[in-house]
């Protein structure tokens, strides 16, 4: 047994240790005085401000922000549509085909979903004059798009455990639709719901490869411009920039785990004997 | 208050309300699913402030009865009808009735007072009014003390009385009940019974209680219909339907049953003889009966109406012996499983009357088993 726990322990420290050490090693590069990325020159925060006064990369970075809430936010109210309605219409005619498509941008290859959503892009501006050109809100559709699969299948898993008698018990007490939806659906929805906004905000701020095919000129968003730079040679600057990141990121895990944390432990009631 | 007012007058008339007028009338309802009958042409009548048990096992179409009646699922035929006024394509929210879920549904994030307040908020009713008929609600569960608790933080008992004080809070013309009790433990349930009936009593609605436990469904109900299969097998008073069942299946699902069959060979216009039986002898019934000679006939007997004694029983008629093969003695009552020497087990109950039996009967001992003729209830199917 004591052997085991020993070997468990090294695979356990040897796994962390790749996962975690490049990333501490980068954030101690950040403060290098060194211009050069692999020669340590000493301690100094210069790339932090050479960071700061930076204007295209903050104005990327600012650009991210702005896709990945608007993204997470379309996303998530046109998700959280299709699970309610995969999970309380019964059984309708394309229910199938709905649950398909709704969840086949999360395997599709993001090549295939940036190429043919520029497609359809350029397609409706020689016919509809719309979008005009192609920057911020053509990132975000085409963000909205995964990120509606991805809180689709969250919130969808949420609503199948949920205790549907709790919506009938509404009903019961006088509510129609939507206000049983509002009054008792969506709060026991609500942790579903923003890990589902927060996992899009993710993945929307982390694309490179989609927001690359439809973005247009003076939309780059900070993984196509810390891309562009990387090929250039790497910058202690973007280490500055990724240990930003990486706190920030580890801030918001902390916060919502702190404040989620307790509400999602709430027991629940047995399943009622339908029939 | 204008609903409540007969409440007092319901309340004083006790227990013993078989004089109420027909409240709830369910005709020739059938609901289907997929091809699966739920309830099959049922007819019902409820009335007015009585409790009305729906007793059967899973899938007897009881629960799916109860959903009718709040309006989750339509009848594919028939109709409903509470206080004279038809219930088709009435939706839930319309609906003069209220539901305690099984699950109790109760709203996690809301407090026990807004829990309670929800109907009443639905309804429109002004902040004042709602307030105090909340406290009232809570006060009559007692559950004020844990007014500002979220339902997670209560005790299973505690949660069954939120759901229970805020379906009755807008005073529904009926409470339908779906297995209200199941989810306590044995102690608490005893003690909810009575609880539920109290408050019965006080508000004088209308309880109709869907439940599989036979023993909640005698302690509760006023009424009680046996269902199996999407259909009623019948509708009676608990001591009717445990003294006087309609055939084997509610004697054996009622109670436990010893059943006895045998073949008419005398049918007379005062008595009925039963021949080649599983008892071993010859089973008298001290009434007539319409049957024929030869049909199959049931005899039902209580265990507790049975005899055990070490001789012979002076009467001689419906008696049998066998070998005691088990005994369990529970303090109050003593169970002994006999085996007849024609290969049937019997089960017999005695009352431990006096500190010890005087016949010391004990296991391996031959006994003989037998009945008093008007403790048998004669079953033709």
């Amino acid at each position: 047994m004591k052997r085991r726990g020993w070997v468990v322990a090294t695979g356990a420290a040897l796994g962390f240790a790749m996962l975690y050490v490049p990333i501490v090693i980068m954030m101690i590069y950040s403060f290098n005085a060194s211009k050069l990325a692999s020669v340590w020159g000493g301690w100094s925060a210069r790339w932090y401000g050479e960071l700061m006064a930076n204007d295209q990369v903050l104005e990327a970075a600012w650009i991210s922000v702005k896709v990945g809430v608007m993204a997470a936010t379309v996303g998530t109210v046109f998700g959280t549509m299709i699970a309610y309605a995969l999970s309380r219409f019964g059984r309708f005619r394309g229910r199938l085909l709905l649950a398909g498509m709704a969840t086949a941008p999360i395997v599709m290859p993001e090549v295939v979903t940036g190429l043919s959503l520029l497609l359809l892009f350029i397609i409706m501006e020689t016919n509809f004059g719309w979008p005009a050109g192609r920057g911020v809100d053509t990132i975000v559709i085409a963000h909205a798009t995964f990120c509606m699969a991805f809180v689709a299948v969250i919130v969808q898993a949420r609503m199948a455990d949920m205790d549907e008698s709790v919506e009938e018990a509404a009903m019961d007490l006088g509510a129609r639709q939507p206000w049983v939806f509002f009054d008792v659906t969506l709060p026991a929805l609500a942790p579903a719901l923003v890990s589902g906004w927060l996992l899009s905000f993710t993945l929307s701020f982390d694309d490179l490869v989609i927001a690359s095919f439809v973005s247009g000129p003076g939309a780059s968003t900070l993984p196509m411009v810390v891309f562009s730079k990387v090929r250039l040679g790497v910058s202690p600057e973007i280490n500055a920039l990724a240990t930003l990141m990486i706190v920030a990121v580890a801030a918001i895990l902390a916060a919502t785990m702190l404040r989620g944390g307790v509400r999602l432990s709430a027991r629940r009631a047995p399943p009622p004997d339908q029939l | 208050m204008s609903q409540t007012a007969a409440a007092p007058a319901a309340a004083a008339a006790g227990r013993d309300r078989a004089d109420g007028r027909p409240f709830i009338r369910i005709s020739g309802v059938t609901k289907t699913f997929s091809g699966f009958v739920a309830v099959n042409d049922l007819t019902l009548e409820v009335r007015e402030g009585e409790i009305f048990c729906l007793l059967g096992g899973s899938g007897s179409g009881k629960s799916t009865l109860l959903r009718m009646l709040a309006g989750f699922e339509t009848p594919d035929r028939g109709r409903i009808e509470i206080d004279g006024q038809d219930m088709t394509g009435v939706p839930p929210w319309a609906r003069p009735v209220n539901m305690m879920f099984q699950s109790y549904a109760l709203f996690p994030h809301m407090s026990v007072a807004r829990n309670v307040e929800y109907g009443l908020r639905q309804d429109g009713v002004p902040r004042a009014e709602r307030a105090e008929r909340v406290a009232r609600m809570l006060e009559l569960v007692k559950l004020t003390p844990f007014a500002d608790r979220r339902p997670a933080q209560l005790s299973g008992g505690q949660r069954q009385r939120v759901a229970l004080a805020r379906a009755l809070v807008k005073r529904p013309k009926a409470l339908l009940l779906d297995e209200p009790l199941s989810a306590l433990d044995k102690k608490l349930r005893e003690e909810t019974q009575f609880e539920l009936l109290d408050i019965q009593e006080k508000l004088g609605t209308t309880f109709i209680v869907v439940t599989h436990d036979q023993e909640e469904a005698m302690t509760l109900g006023d009424r009680i219909g046996v269902m199996d299969a999407g259909e009623l097998i019948q509708v009676d008073a608990p001591r009717d339907l445990y003294e006087y069942p309609r055939n084997r299946f509610i004697a054996e699902f009622v109670g436990s049953v010893n059943i006895f069959e045998g073949r008419v060979v005398e049918d007379e216009a005062d008595h009925v003889l039963l021949g080649d039986t599983d008892l071993g002898a010859e089973i008298f019934i001290h009434h007539g009966l319409s049957c024929q000679m030869g049909q199959t006939l049931w005899v039902a007997v209580r265990p507790e109406k049975m005899r055990l004694t070490a001789a012979r029983p002076d009467d001689a008629r419906n008696a049998a012996q066998g070998v005691i093969e088990d005994i369990a003695y529970l303090g109050g009552l003593t169970h002994y499983r006999v085996r007849l020497d024609g290969g049937k087990t019997v089960r017999v109950t005695r009352a431990n009357v006096e500190r010890r039996h005087a016949d010391g009967l004990t296991w391996n001992d031959r006994a003989w088993i037998s009945w008093p003729p008007e403790a048998g209830v004669a079953l033709t199917s």
